[in-house]
């Protein structure tokens, strides 16, 4: 599988903020790589130097083979970008703005329809309101036509699902499935843990350094603790309590249950019938198997 | 137990446009009451009454034992708010930001003092005393917003989307801090599209095209609509909607 990003030891420092520590990574061309973590963790700078919006202090990267500091022009007609924020032309119509961007990188909408049809359809029947006349939704699907009108080989979307509800997220991630099967490189950014399993494979970031890469499973599979599943009535206070146990490891609310990890050879049959008898006699505990929000918590302990 | 927000028949109209459709219910106190909808349901409107920011079309509504057509001004003095775009002020510092919140909620000097000095100690701020706001980390930040938010002793707060892109062991430390001040017998009033911190409020309501179509604890929710997670339940729902924003 050949390369479509390959980042190396990427630096970038804003006064009194390292926003990116030294980061490698690689990217596959035709996957969907997703880079997750929180807000400051230095995403949208890693973009903004991809895209050639950014000159990084120390280290380099290419997209598609070209340098993003030297080859800064072709690099552009080569990406399509997604930013965070809302940066269409609010008081053009949907369709002066497809054009507008298309314009720019010298194309048509009639040349390139075939990228944004399964997306762009969607919206066409509004294609004279204002841009800033549309819904959120609305919004997504226009910019995403706009960031592909050109035929980029590399897309990139930064935090495309923030603050966006359940239902709106899952069909954005449909979408960008079957923009997946046109062989596209789609990197995308988000704070959601759980939307590491719809990559390919994920970069978990933390304060402008790599967690982990690998894929969702991978990441998984590498959790080095057992991890438990306890429900009780009073979830709270029974967190409460195991947080101050000298032998727990580490206790989360997660929903509806505690997800415990014990220290090594703390015997958890022994240690719940202990926990119980503190008043939680309704405690049920259970084996699972972590998510990449564990695996993200577990990393940060240890960062 | 104690009611604190009573709602009954709220109407909302904007021209032809119903954005609140005939809502009803009641949050008690010591509650935390998760306010979920699609984006575009209604929320936010709904929420701006309850704050005393703006008026209903039609129905009886108290907050904290206060009209929300006649004791506007009661109502913001007895409830607090804090939501991720906004809580303090960037260019102030921690101790800055205390003393303004103190003053405009008439905290005596007195309090505005011990107020301070707890909230360096117990959210470990020494190492930012000098720093201002914009400096800190996000975690931090909300979680002396939510601090801030509390300093007047509401009877309610408002939490519109606290924990929006903060790590997970930072909203989880939030959710704690949350779960302490329910016990201390605040009502909470949480937004959210974290779906597994659904599950950590006592009752939740669902909003899809300005009504509310769902109301109960998230375990009666799971049994009732027969699925396992809140985000199920909320995908059904959400999913009949017919409007967006």
């Amino acid at each position: 599988m050949s390369e479509s990003v390959i980042i190396q030891n990427l630096s970038k420092t804003y006064p009194g903020v390292k926003a990116l520590d030294g980061i490698s990574c690689k990217i596959n061309q035709g996957e969907i790589f997703g880079f997750i973590g929180p807000d400051g963790a230095g995403k949208t700078t890693l973009f903004r130097i991809l895209t050639s919006l950014l000159i990084p202090d120390e280290g380099m990267a290419t997209v598609d083979g070209d340098d993003v500091v030297k080859d800064y022009k072709s690099i552009r007609s080569k990406v399509g970008y997604m930013p965070g924020k809302f940066s269409l032309y609010q008081d053009l119509s949907v369709e002066e703005n497809l054009k507008f961007f298309a314009g720019v990188f010298k194309t048509t909408i009639a040349e390139n329809y075939h990228l944004i049809e399964g997306i762009y359809k969607q919206i066409e029947p509004f294609k004279h309101r204002l841009a800033g006349k549309l819904s959120g939704g609305m919004k997504q699907k226009l910019a995403l036509s706009c960031a592909l009108i050109h035929k980029p080989t590399v897309l990139f979307l930064d935090e495309p699902t923030t603050g966006v509800d359940a239902v709106s997220r899952k069909e954005f991630w449909e979408m960008l499935h079957q923009l997946k099967s046109t062989g596209l490189t789609i990197i995308v950014s988000t704070p959601y843990m759980d939307e590491a399993a719809l990559c390919d494979r994920v970069a978990l970031l933390q304060k402008g350094k790599i967690l982990s890469i690998a894929s969702p499973e991978e990441i998984v599979a590498e959790f080095p603790h057992k991890l438990y599943s306890i429900k009780a009535q009073k979830l709270y206070p029974l967190n409460e309590l195991l947080k101050q146990e000298g032998q727990v490891h580490s206790t989360y609310l997660f929903g509806d249950n505690i997800h415990l990890v014990l220290q090594e050879n703390v015997s958890i049959e022994i240690f719940m019938e202990k926990i119980k008898a503190e008043n939680f006699n309704d405690l049920e505990w259970e084996s699972i198997l972590p998510g990449i929000e564990d695996c993200f918590m577990e990393l940060m302990h240890k960062a | 137990m104690k009611t604190v927000v009573t709602v009954k028949n709220l109407v909302k109209k904007f021209g032809d446009f119903v954005a609140n459709d005939n809502l009803n219910f009641e949050v008690y106190q010591g509650e935390i009451f998760g306010f979920l909808g699609a984006n575009g349901a209604g929320k936010t409107t709904a929420i701006k009454i309850l704050c005393g920011l703006s008026k209903p079309t039609s129905g009886e509504i108290t907050v904290a034992g206060f009209d929300v057509y006649k004791q506007r001004e009661e109502i913001k003095k007895n409830i607090g708010y804090m939501s991720q775009k906004f809580s303090l002020y960037d260019d102030l510092t921690i101790r800055e930001n205390i003393r303004f919140y103190g003053g405009i909620y008439g905290l005596s000097n007195e309090d505005i003092k011990s107020k301070t000095g707890q909230y360096m100690e117990t959210l470990d701020l020494h190492e930012y005393a000098k720093s201002r706001v914009s400096d800190l980390p996000l975690g931090i930040k909300q979680k002396l917003a939510f601090s801030v938010a509390v300093m007047h002793e509401p009877q309610i707060v408002f939490l519109d989307e606290p924990t929006s892109g903060v790590d997970p062991i930072t909203r989880r430390q939030f959710w704690d801090m949350i779960n302490a001040e329910a016990e201390k017998g605040t009502t909470l009033f949480v937004t959210t599209h974290y779906m597994d911190e659904a599950e950590y409020c006592h009752r939740i309501s669902i909003m899809v095209d300005g009504r509310i179509d769902a109301l109960d604890s998230p375990h009666n929710l799971k049994q009732q609509f027969e699925v396992d997670s809140i985000e199920e339940v909320f995908i059904q729902l959400a999913r009949k909607a017919t409007r967006d924003e």
